[in-house]
């Protein structure tokens, strides 16, 4: 909402600077958003005086003006027709910014003549479109006066944001009532006298509603004018129009886009000779016509718009835009002003489906004051038989104003309940006065009443709003939130520890987390399992982002790609985040997922003296798999991993990790290569996908078995086995480990062979056992003991044999 | 006498001269050994009368330490020798770089680190950490807030919608956290404290608006917290995250559909070149908004207005983290730029604490 501070002045009475006004504005949630001073851009331009103006001698179409600034007579080249001698004009010196050629000028010579500045037309001073000539003052103002103060371009202008609440602000005169409620000044008195008709009406109106759909348009008033002279607004009306960047059109016009911003009431005029019979609000109807609105676009009214009507059809959406056929001209003689209260929420809906913004449609949604609708129309009407003449018809009014807002029971103390603020009751009482609120009661227990003005206002916790925004937010004391335990007890899900600790340990193993968009291109989900028509935004900022990701490596990919594409090749980037299985909120879980690139392996990437890193392979994601579940809380030692990643991994260089048959915990593994060709990628490339949430809650915080120690010192015996090349290791670990379970304490594969004398289809796997001995020191045939239940059981299970 | 001490000189002064090891072996055999010319003396006390054996026997007993002595001194000094060669023949080039390791490699992204460092404070100060989905109905996400069907914000031009269902109804992406406000209170008697932090999603993209980014949403709920509470909550929160002992902070009245009365909160600040220093100069900057729950809200929920009240707020944790942390760019949160990332994340020890400070 902009405004001119001459304009405010029209209904408050102050003495307060600009500043102060503006400061008391934002502190009363009317926040400013910009003042500007015309007369700051336009401070380098004053009154001239042509003493003369001869034709120039190289040139048919300049002159050489001889031109009094006021303080000295300096020479200027003109090409404008209208440069005369004797003429007032408007002048820039040499050094003037001009805005409307962005040109800083400079002394120059024009067709080997000097010239020392600038007369100017309104377009080059960016006033106006007019460029036909130079300005030509009529003014008895002296050479040298600044422009700006003779043009009445010094008015300040003044735009605040309003908030959805405040329709009562979209008018001049609700602003100037909320700063006199805030002491800032005297409000002047806004009634507005009626104007008697002197004949009836030739134009009748009705409300065509049933009683179901009444509520869409509950009073239409309306008043004919016949013999006005349409023709330009006056100069001061123009001026204001103008400044708050709103395009004169004509007087009719005018009149009533300048009463939507001074009084916050929109009206339309119509040529009442373009007007067939009855002038009518209703719905739209599936027969009617199409019809062409002021904004040059055609429009078909649906069966849910309400809209104005006579016998030929509809020429506008009411509240929202008028048509064109009906609009006044610079022809029209006779008027009819509309002046209707129209639903608000119809009429956001309507202007939401024909998408048309418009200023009445702005303040009818946001609700106008019902109880203005008939002052409103005399207001136009006065207007109107000013600027234009006429003679005024009896108005004519349809239907009743809705009724206002109920009466509140008000106890005063809630503006202490809710804001701790302690204000007398006198002052609390006063405010909603000045307000224009209707206050009965005493004491403590009022009855409140809200002014059509605010339809926002509905119940006490209203009242307690108003009250503290204009008392003074600064009022409210600073009071200590009450403490609930000496010490601060956590907080933290077990969830959310499990994504924070997984976080950490990515993290920790050298990788950088990203945040990555939760949506991706539909293309990219369903290469990863989602895509699904449930998934996909209606509404994307572009395709790039319309699919709920169903997994976090998409995004990570390509993020890879990117900085690979500037030149970093080898990085490893995680993300803890969430992913979608489905819109419910149960499908949303939380997945810590991470890839490496080119070289980044745990100990580094790159080429180094000590050697260069090597590419990153399925080893390194299972370990950052095993690294994140782990610090997450997970039983690494227990999980179950195989070979059975989802589709998007190399069929041969993945695994999954479970706890269970149904339970998974991760994936990870080399990517496949025709998911990563259809993302554009290229490798190496290693990944991972952990879900925290999906490890079983520790069952206790519990301290855990006890350490126990032996002095007993440990023995280590080695053994190979030959196995088939498709026995995996970890079987063959699991079941030496479990040939002893009191002895054995660890089993560590260190050796992987093939080739040489083994067998084709033969590998060779070698471990060591460690085994701890508790009593007393193993005897030889003890430990040989062990060592024949390691060879029968990983033969057992593996069908392996010892190597010889 | 004059034997042994012509033969104490000669093996001193053989000793005195062996050049390693392998020699001074040679000489204790030659002297000390069975056959050595020591032990040979030794052996013709035997033929001695006793007097002379008196005699004779401690001085060869003399002779033997002594050169047994000076054998070990001798080999000794050899073997300092033989190291401080060794030693200066070990030389490395210890400017040689060595690799980072991981720890040093790897970086918190800001947003994770401020959440850390918000959900420290509020911690602190007894809320917990609330969640809700991103894809969310429009009663929690609209209705339940008091934000009708006619909202501006209700519109394809704001929110992100998803197909419309068989059932007629169509989740949204949340626009704001203050859905999760909802399903703590539909599912839990007051009093209530938390925080809820998270993504939120709106159709804008442009130098200052990324179509997701993430808010945090706080609420308290009992039967007497008013905004004088909410405003000190604020102001120790500021004093905390922005780590300055004191806070310039305005409230202004605005308006929310879910909060009545509501405010915009505007904090002090000084520009300094391109950086913003909180707690110190005039200028003031929006940071969130807030305000008493709707009673129309808590009757949403089943609560009654006339016992229970409460505050709610919500800020942007991305404005935050730029504010402290002074990224210039919201934009670039999202970019996964390797550069960015490493330049503005944090180390993976630097976890937010009340203990060690939230930044160190």
């Amino acid at each position: 909402m902009k405004f001119t501070l001459s304009w405010l002045k029209d209904y408050l009475e102050t003495d307060a600077s600009l500043e102060q006004i503006s400061e008391t504005l934002t502190m009363i949630g009317l926040e400013v958003e910009a003042i500007t001073d015309p007369a700051a851009a336009l401070s380098d331009f004053t009154v001239a005086e042509v003493i003369s103006a001869e034709p120039h001698p190289d040139a048919d179409k300049l002159k050489i003006c001889l031109v009094n600034t006021g303080t000295e007579q300096v020479q200027v080249i003109c090409g404008a027709p209208n440069a005369r001698t004797g003429m007032k004009g408007v002048f820039a010196p040499a050094g003037a910014y001009v805005p409307g050629i962005d040109l800083t000028l400079k002394k120059a010579k024009i067709r080997g003549v000097e010239s020392n500045g600038m007369l100017c037309s309104e377009r080059e001073l960016e006033i106006s479109d007019e460029h036909s000539g130079i300005i030509d003052l009529d003014t008895d103002a002296p050479a040298g006066t600044p422009y700006a103060q003779i043009s009445g371009l010094d008015d300040p202008v003044i735009e605040i944001a309003i908030t959805p609440n405040r329709p009562d602000c979209l008018g001049v005169y609700g602003i100037a009532r909320d700063l006199a409620a805030a002491d800032l000044g005297t409000l002047k008195d806004g009634a507005v006298p009626a104007i008697a008709g002197t004949f009836d009406s030739p134009i009748a109106i009705d409300l065509k509603f049933d009683d179901a759909d009444a509520e869409a348009c509950p009073v239409f008033a309306g008043r004919y004018l016949r013999g006005v002279k349409n023709g330009p607004s006056p100069v001061w009306m123009q001026q204001r129009l103008k400044a708050i960047g709103l395009r004169p059109i004509n007087a009719l016009v005018d009149i009533t886009n300048y009463l939507t911003f001074d009084r916050g009431r929109p009206l339309h005029v119509y040529d009442a000779d373009k007007i067939t019979g009855v002038i009518h609000a209703r719905l739209g109807r599936d027969t009617d016509p199409e019809f062409t609105a002021l904004d040059g676009k055609s429009y078909q009214p649906d069966t849910e718009a309400c809209v104005i009507a006579d016998d030929s059809g509809p020429p506008g959406f009411g509240g929202i835009i008028g048509g064109e056929a009906s609009g006044s001209s610079e022809d029209t003689v006779n008027v009819l002003i509309e002046s209707a209260y129209f639903d608000p929420v119809r009429t956001a809906l309507t202007g939401r489906r024909f998408g048309i913004e418009s200023d009445a449609r702005y303040r009818f949604e946001r609700g106008i004051d019902p109880d203005f609708v008939l002052p409103g129309l005399e207001l136009a009407t006065k207007l109107v038989m000013e600027i234009c003449g006429g003679e005024p018809a009896h108005n004519v009014v349809a239907g009743t104003p809705p009724e206002a807002n109920t009466m509140i029971d008000f106890d005063t103390s809630e503006v202490q309940r809710l804001t701790g603020a302690a204000l007398d009751d006198v002052e609390t009482r006063f405010i909603l006065k000045k307000l224009g609120f209707w206050v009965t009661g005493r004491g403590s227990n009022l009855k409140v009443a809200a002014p059509g003005w605010r339809p926002d206002i509905h119940e006490s916790a209203c009242l307690v709003e108003e009250v503290i925004r204009i008392a003074g937010m600064d009022r409210m004391p600073c009071e200590p939130l009450s403490r609930l335990h000496a010490v601060a007890e956590p907080v933290l899900t077990g969830q959310q520890r499990r994504a924070r600790r997984a976080r950490r340990a990515l993290a920790g193993r050298g990788m950088v987390e990203a945040v990555t968009w939760s949506f991706i291109p539909r293309a990219h989900a369903r290469l990863f399992g989602g895509g699904g028509d449930d998934l996909e935004v209606v509404n994307p900022i572009s395709s790039e982002m319309s699919s709920m990701r169903p997994s976090l490596l998409p995004g990570l990919l390509t993020a890879a790609q990117r900085n690979a594409d500037r030149g970093f090749a080898d990085l490893a980037l995680f993300e803890v985040g969430q992913i979608y299985h489905g819109e419910r909120p149960e499908d949303q879980i939380i997945a810590a997922s991470g890839v490496r690139r080119g070289s980044a392996g745990l100990a580094g990437s790159g080429r180094h003296w000590s050697g260069a890193a090597p590419d990153v392979d399925v080893f390194d994601a299972r370990a950052d798999a095993l690294g994140a579940l782990a610090a997450a809380g997970a039983p690494a030692d227990n999980l179950q991993i195989s070979p059975e990643a989802p589709g998007w991994y190399h069929p041969g260089r993945s695994g999954v990790m479970r706890l269970g048959p149904k339970n998974t915990l991760a994936h990870f593994g080399e990517l496949h290569p025709r998911a990563l060709a259809a993302l554009g990628v290229t490798g190496p490339l290693v990944a991972f996908e952990v879900f925290p949430d999906a490890i079983p809650a520790k069952r206790s915080k519990g301290k855990g078995a006890p350490l126990d120690l032996h002095d007993l010192q440990t023995v280590r015996r080695d053994f190979a086995f030959v196995v088939a090349e498709d026995v995996r290791a970890g079987e063959l670990i699991r079941a030496a480990r479990t040939a002893d379970r009191e002895l054995i304490t660890d089993v560590r594969l260190f050796d992987v062979f093939t080739g040489g004398s083994l067998a084709e289809g033969q590998k060779s796997l070698a471990i060591e056992v460690t085994l701890q001995p508790r009593l007393r020191t193993l005897t030889d045939s003890e430990i040989d003991a062990v060592a024949a239940k390691v060879v029968k059981q990983v033969t057992k299970v593996t069908g392996g044999t010892l190597r010889g | 006498m004059s034997e042994i001490e012509t033969l104490e000189a000669e093996l001193i002064g053989a000793i005195d001269g062996a050049a390693d090891e392998a020699a001074l072996e040679q000489l204790r055999i030659a002297a000390l050994g069975k056959k050595g010319s020591i032990s040979a003396l030794m052996k013709s006390l035997g033929g001695m009368s006793p007097d002379e054996r008196k005699v004779m026997g401690p001085a060869l007993n003399g002779l033997k330490t002594r050169i047994t002595e000076a054998i070990g001194a001798r080999k000794s000094h050899l073997a300092e020798i033989a190291l401080d060669a060794r030693l200066a023949s070990e030389f490395v080039d210890v400017t040689l770089p060595t690799r980072d390791g991981p720890l040093r490699e790897g970086r918190i992204h800001p947003i994770s680190q401020v959440t850390e460092e918000i959900e420290a404070i509020f911690a602190d100060m007894g809320f917990s950490v609330a969640e809700g989905p991103d894809i969310e109905d429009e009663h929690h996400n609209f209705d339940a807030l008091n934000i009708p069907e006619s909202h501006p914000a209700r519109q394809m031009m704001d929110t992100f919608y998803m197909p419309e269902r068989a059932d007629g109804k169509r989740m949204v992406l949340r626009t704001h956290t203050s859905p999760v406000q909802i399903r703590k209170m539909e599912n839990t008697e007051p009093p209530i404290r938390i925080i809820a932090p998270g993504r939120v999603y709106r159709c804008d993209y442009d130098q200052t608006h990324t179509p997701m980014f993430h808010q945090v949403e706080g609420l308290v709920i009992d039967k007497q917290t008013h905004m004088g509470q909410l405003k000190w909550t604020l102001e120790e929160f500021c004093k905390a995250f922005f780590e300055v002992s004191e806070v310039k902070m305005r409230f202004r009245p605005s308006h929310f559909p879910f909060t009545e009365p509501s405010a915009e909160v505007d904090i002090g600040h000084a520009r300094v070149g391109n950086q913003i220093k909180i707690g110190e100069g005039d200028e003031w900057l929006e940071i969130l908004g807030c305000g008493m729950v709707h009673p129309q809200v808590l009757r949403n929920v089943g609560y009654d207005p006339e016992i229970y009240q409460g505050y709610a707020f919500g800020m942007g944790i991305d404005r935050l983290a730029m504010l402290k942390y002074g990224m210039p760019d919201l934009r670039a949160f999202f970019n996964s730029d390797l550069r960015w990332l490493k330049h503005y994340g944090f180390s993976v020890l630097d976890v937010p604490s009340l203990v060690g400070g939230l930044s160190s």
